[in-house]
């Protein structure tokens, strides 16, 4: 069965789309005067292009994760990550544009390590520079973008062609293919958040933010995943998918949720603990300016999962599926959002016009590109080797 | 309490499953099935209702947490105060996040063991306890469907027996309890 777009859909992503443009606009004009102004406009579009970029990614790699796993259930909905993951193009396309804008301003006080003034001055960030420079900054940037690039063509354009071949040839070639990616994800996902997020608290290094960067973008994607599968069964698509499939997709939100606060207690704990100064510093500053927006955004993402998705009825429900899953998403964002300003601007941060506007104009895009992709191929695989395990999927 | 136990052998869990759809579809209710593993799909045959055992799970777990933290601030606040870390000590919150690990490492401790305990209670099979299958068979390649006369009082014994014939079973056996 093929997807179509209904008006509805087509409508709110327009309207999402010229409300974000409109208040981004405004929020452009009312900060002009700030003298922070360059640094909250690029602040903003790093936050929206990675948090967007992200999700995306997170698709990809559990795409690549079931590949390699040999997973059956999630046949039914593998078009459904698919859809995803095809934002990666246009992802990449926004984080291209936001770190070369970024780089031709010096960093403009994100990444204070490119600008040549600031080095010259600061004897850490010198002894850094042999990694923190723009030329092998944009050599890594362009291999992680490049790769990722890579293996989601190889990937699509494989699944379609195994709709028409059928047969297990592609079944193993992507078996292969899907390992290969998580081992160079693997070491991409800890190395890109460090240079394109951790160097923003360019004195501050953590070798454990890579996976805390990553257990949050899985549990975004699987947030979505579990969204988009619910609204497309609502449309009277994916008439056999189940509960089975709706409460493992349920199941991976409750999990991921775990390993992300477990990544932030473990980083939190250890710092707490040695109590060093350069360690600390990172978090002296987002106590003193963001204290109830850090520390609740801990509290929504460990506790709303916990005990709400902990009973076998809730992750099958697909009203608190959904109620949860965008508190989840939205404070997930916060994520992003601190990880960003706080090391930049501190206390002069904020959320106006600018920042709502961005978020909003740059969720009409990507729900806009999901849908877009969702049309392209049939809604749900038709040569699959595990198709009939995942028809009859049943936990 | 007098009653009358039947017993349907069968020595294939499919061939088990559609006897038990046979069964059920006359309107018999199966009281239990012995299998030397899990028969999938059995469940919502012989209409056993889903297990409350997360839920005695998440009160073993909150009864764990409860008694880490109290034991935790008796003995590192209250009884003989510790310098962790040289953080302020005489406070268990200030310090929380060292008690963290234990408290959940507790709590999955008195989850897991709760757990598992009850689990072994509910099925009878606690160490010492009197095995209920009613054949040795059962634990090797065998399948058995135990009917109760006293749960199926529309028939009797013979029509229930008649029954079982219809399937393709192995043995067929009574016994008065």
């Amino acid at each position: 069965m093929e997807f179509k777009i209904t008006n509805k859909a087509n409508k709110f992503t327009l309207i999402l789309i010229s409300i974000g443009l409109i208040f981004t606009l405004l929020g452009i004009i009312l900060v002009w005067g700030d003298s922070n102004r360059t640094q909250r406009i690029l602040a903003s579009s790093l936050i929206n292009s990675f948090f967007f970029f992200s999700i995306g990614l997170g698709a990809l790699f559990y795409l690549a994760l079931a590949y390699a796993t040999e997973s059956g259930w999630y046949a039914l909905i593998k078009r459904v990550i698919e859809g995803i993951a095809g934002y990666i193009p246009y992802g990449i396309g926004f984080m291209v544009l936001t770190l070369f804008v970024i780089t031709i301003n010096d960093g403009s006080h994100l990444y204070t390590w490119m600008d040549p003034e600031v080095v010259a001055h600061d004897e850490i960030i010198k002894g850094k520079s042999f990694y923190l420079n723009k030329l092998f900054f944009w050599i890594r940037t362009i291999a992680y973008l490049g790769v990722y690039y890579i293996f989601w063509r190889g990937f699509r354009k494989r699944s379609l062609e195994e709709d028409i071949k059928g047969g297990t040839e592609i079944h193993f070639k992507n078996y292969k293919k899907g390992a290969l990616f998580l081992v160079f994800f693997a070491v991409f996902s800890s190395t890109s958040s460090w240079d394109w997020l951790m160097s923003i608290d360019v004195h501050w290094f953590s070798t454990l933010f890579g996976w805390y960067t990553f257990a949050g973008i899985w549990c975004s994607s699987m947030v979505v995943l579990v969204l988009l599968t619910l609204y497309l069964k609502k449309q009277g698509y994916l008439t056999k998918v189940n509960d089975s499939h709706i409460h493992d997709i349920g199941k991976w939100i409750f999990a991921t949720s775990f390993l992300w606060s477990y990544l932030w207690f473990s980083q939190y704990m250890l710092i707490w603990y040695s109590n060093i100064g350069e360690e600390v510093a990172y978090y002296m500053m987002r106590i003193e300016n963001y204290k109830v927006m850090y520390f609740g955004m801990f509290v929504v993402n460990f506790v709303f999962p916990m005990l709400l998705f902990m009973s076998r009825e809730a992750k099958r429900h697909s009203g608190i599926l959904t109620i949860v899953g965008l508190i989840i998403l939205a404070f997930h964002w916060i994520d992003v959002y601190i990880m960003v300003c706080a090391g930049s601007m501190g206390a002069t941060a904020k959320i106006g016009f600018l920042e709502i506007g961005m978020v909003v104009l740059m969720t009409g895009i990507f729900i806009r590109v999901i849908l877009n992709n969702l049309t392209k191929a049939p809604i749900s695989p038709v040569n699959h080797p595990f198709l009939d395990e995942s028809i009859h999927h049943e936990i | 309490m007098a009653d009358k136990l039947i017993y349907a052998m069968y020595d294939d869990d499919d061939v088990l499953k559609e006897s038990a759809k046979h069964l059920v579809s006359k309107g018999v209710k199966v009281h239990e099935v012995f299998s030397p593993f899990p028969i999938h799909g059995i469940d919502p045959i012989i209409g056993v209702e889903h297990t409350r055992l997360g839920i005695f799970a998440f009160i073993y777990g909150l009864i764990g947490l409860t008694l880490a933290t109290v034991g935790m601030r008796y003995f590192m606040v209250v009884d003989w105060p510790m310098n962790i870390g040289g953080k302020p000590n005489f406070s268990y919150l200030e310090n929380m996040l060292a008690f963290i690990p234990i408290s959940f490492e507790f709590t999955v401790l008195c989850a897991a063991h709760g757990m598992a305990i009850t689990y072994f209670i509910a099925n009878r099979t606690l160490p010492g306890m009197k095995a209920q299958n009613p054949d040795v068979r059962t634990t090797d390649d065998r399948f058995v469907i135990e009917l109760r006369a006293s749960q199926n009082s529309n028939y009797s014994a013979k029509e229930l027996e008649a029954f079982i014939k219809e399937t393709s079973f192995v043995e067929i056996e009574q016994k008065e309890i």
